[in-house]
């Protein structure tokens, strides 16, 4: 790991105020210490956010809202999350090991890398981790990378379970700089990778993500997180869905749908949702999710696994149909 | 610390003035502590408290080996910088027994054979302890996703299973 200078703001004026283009900031540390370690990342000065007062899940009337600096686990077992909105806290459940979810916080999850075995080896070439050197994923193992969204310069899949649920359900993130607030819709934030894999979401450089805000949507309470992976617990998706359906007499009137391990980002799938709106069947709705996809020669595999991760989510939902 | 002085701020310092210091708990006895802020929690254990129970098996976060508790929940030494735990707590397998007393959880751990090379044992029982304290497993299948994030390489699972329900009781 190189040498890096340390500072451990109380307030988040000083936090800002400290960052420099070389700075990274410090919350959990689960993906930042381990991106140090193998030099993949390697920062000028780490500042220590921990200290600062980005705490709180509380309902409001605009939505529910979550401090950047909850601990994954915490957020997954509030009464504010689990029952409105079961889809968070079964992503958050899925996600990692119980001690890997006390320590990593919110705003930590939605900007943790790619776990590309190229990315994370600095011996390979790899255009997110240095731009222009190519992309051996393409036709080397790629056998957990994206089906959606991808290019040639990049295949990687975003890995967070959370932000698949966030984004289905239209959360926004609170983002604060040098210059002030912004808040933008969680869909939006994230960039597909074109020709600048490296570049992977609005953040500028110095900002902080300082909270989540989830919309009110009744119907959420009746919400799935759907994740099939390699073995059971402590592994990322290989296919992942989160939906929410408003039910009516058996019937849904209107639906969210999102998937994971499939996307360069987290993908929503409005043709999904329009064909569920429209009536037509869940198996028909589910096989329009791979629109589009473009398959590597390692990964074809994802084209039935995420439609059927979906079909999944609609039957423990609303039954077969 | 002093996180305006300046000197902190400048790359071009040598590694002696980006020492942080620390003061923690370990195990109960107050530690005060110059750092290196590269270093994690783990190695400081393991070389410089000659706190070896704390085992390291990936040392990426992969394998639970090297779980602790930092105010009492249960995380992965080998990705928490010493340097953010200032004021902190922490519980190592060394910290659990009393005198010659074993916790509970040790306890169980030999009377239902919950292990075999012994390597991911202290990692396992620290999990299992902040596990019992969590008090969301009651069924084998919650037992089993509440410790998957301790690899067991030997296998020894069923009787970490064991184990578990035994220290419950
Ligand atoms: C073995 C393993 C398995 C895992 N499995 C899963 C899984 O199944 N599903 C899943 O979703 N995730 C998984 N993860 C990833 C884990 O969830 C993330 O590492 C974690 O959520 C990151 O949060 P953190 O607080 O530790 O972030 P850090 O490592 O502290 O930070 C991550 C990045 O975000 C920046 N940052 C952090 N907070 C802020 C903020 N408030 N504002 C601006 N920038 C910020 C940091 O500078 C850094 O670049 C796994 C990780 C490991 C190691
Ligand atoms: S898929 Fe993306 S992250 Fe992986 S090697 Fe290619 S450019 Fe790098
Ligand atoms: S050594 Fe920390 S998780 Fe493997
Ligand atoms: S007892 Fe050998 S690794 Fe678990």
């Amino acid at each position: 790991m190189r040498a890096f200078d340390f500072a451990v703001p109380h307030d988040i004026d000083d936090a800002l105020g400290l960052a420099r283009d070389e700075s990274a900031f410090l919350a959990g540390g689960t993906t930042l210490v381990d991106l140090m370690k193998l030099e993949v990342v390697s920062p000028e000065q780490v500042i220590d956010i921990n200290r600062l007062p980005l705490h709180g899940i509380r309902p409001e009337p605009d939505g529910l809202r979550v401090g950047a600096l909850e601990r994954m686990e915490d957020v997954a077992r509030h009464p504010a999350v689990a029952g409105p909105y079961p889809v968070i806290a079964q992503a958050l459940l899925a996600s990692a090991s119980p001690q890997l979810r006390n320590m990593a916080s919110i705003g930590g999850n939605l900007l943790q890398r790619t776990r590309c075995g190229y990315f994370r080896d600095v011996a390979t070439p790899c255009n997110k981790r240095s731009p222009g050197t190519g992309c051996p994923a393409q036709h080397g193992d790629n056998r957990g990378h994206a089906i959606l969204g991808t290019s040639a310069s990049c295949a990687a899949t975003h890995p967070s379970d959370l932000a698949v649920a966030l984004v289905a359900l239209e959360a926004s993130v609170r983002l604060r700089g040098a210059d002030g607030e912004r808040t933008m819709p969680l869909a939006d934030f994230y960039l597909p990778p074109g020709d600048t894999p490296h570049v992977e979401n609005r953040l500028r450089p110095g900002e902080l993500i300082t909270e989540v805000i989830v919309p009110p949507l009744p119907w959420a309470g009746r919400s799935r997180y759907v994740k099939v992976r390699d073995r059971q617990s402590y592994e990322f998706a290989l296919a992942s869905a989160a939906v929410a359906v408003d039910l009516h007499d058996g019937e849904v009137r209107d639906a969210r749908v999102a998937v994971g391990g499939v996307g360069t980002v987290p993908w929503r799938l409005p043709a999904v949702e329009d064909a569920l709106r429209a009536g037509r069947s869940h198996e028909e709705a589910a096989a329009l999710a791979a629109a589009g996809a473009r398959p590597l020669a390692g990964n074809a595999f994802k084209v039935t696994l995420v439609q059927r991760a979906i079909l999944r989510a609609l039957t423990e939902l609303a039954g077969p149909r | 610390m002093e996180h305006g002085d300046p000197s902190l701020r400048s790359s071009s310092e040598s590694a002696a003035n980006r020492l942080v210091e620390v003061t923690c708990t370990v195990n109960g006895t107050a530690r005060s502590l110059r750092v290196d802020p590269r270093a994690t929690l783990l190695d400081t254990l393991r070389e410089r408290l000659e706190l070896t129970g704390t085992k390291k098996g990936c040392d990426r976060g992969q394998c639970g080996a090297c779980t602790v508790h930092v105010d009492g929940r249960r995380v992965l030494s080998c990705l928490t910088m010493v340097a953010t735990l200032d004021g902190r707590e922490v519980t190592t397998i060394e910290g659990l027994a009393e005198g010659d007393r074993l916790h509970p959880v040790q306890r169980a751990f030999i009377d239902q054979d919950g292990f075999q090379c012994g390597f991911c044992t202290s990692g396992q029982i620290m999990s299992a302890v902040a596990l019992l304290r969590e008090g969301h497993a009651s069924t084998d299948g919650e037992i089993r996703e509440a410790m998957s994030g301790n690899i067991c390489r030997c296998g020894a699972y069923p009787n970490i299973v064991e184990a578990v329900k035994q220290a419950r009781s």
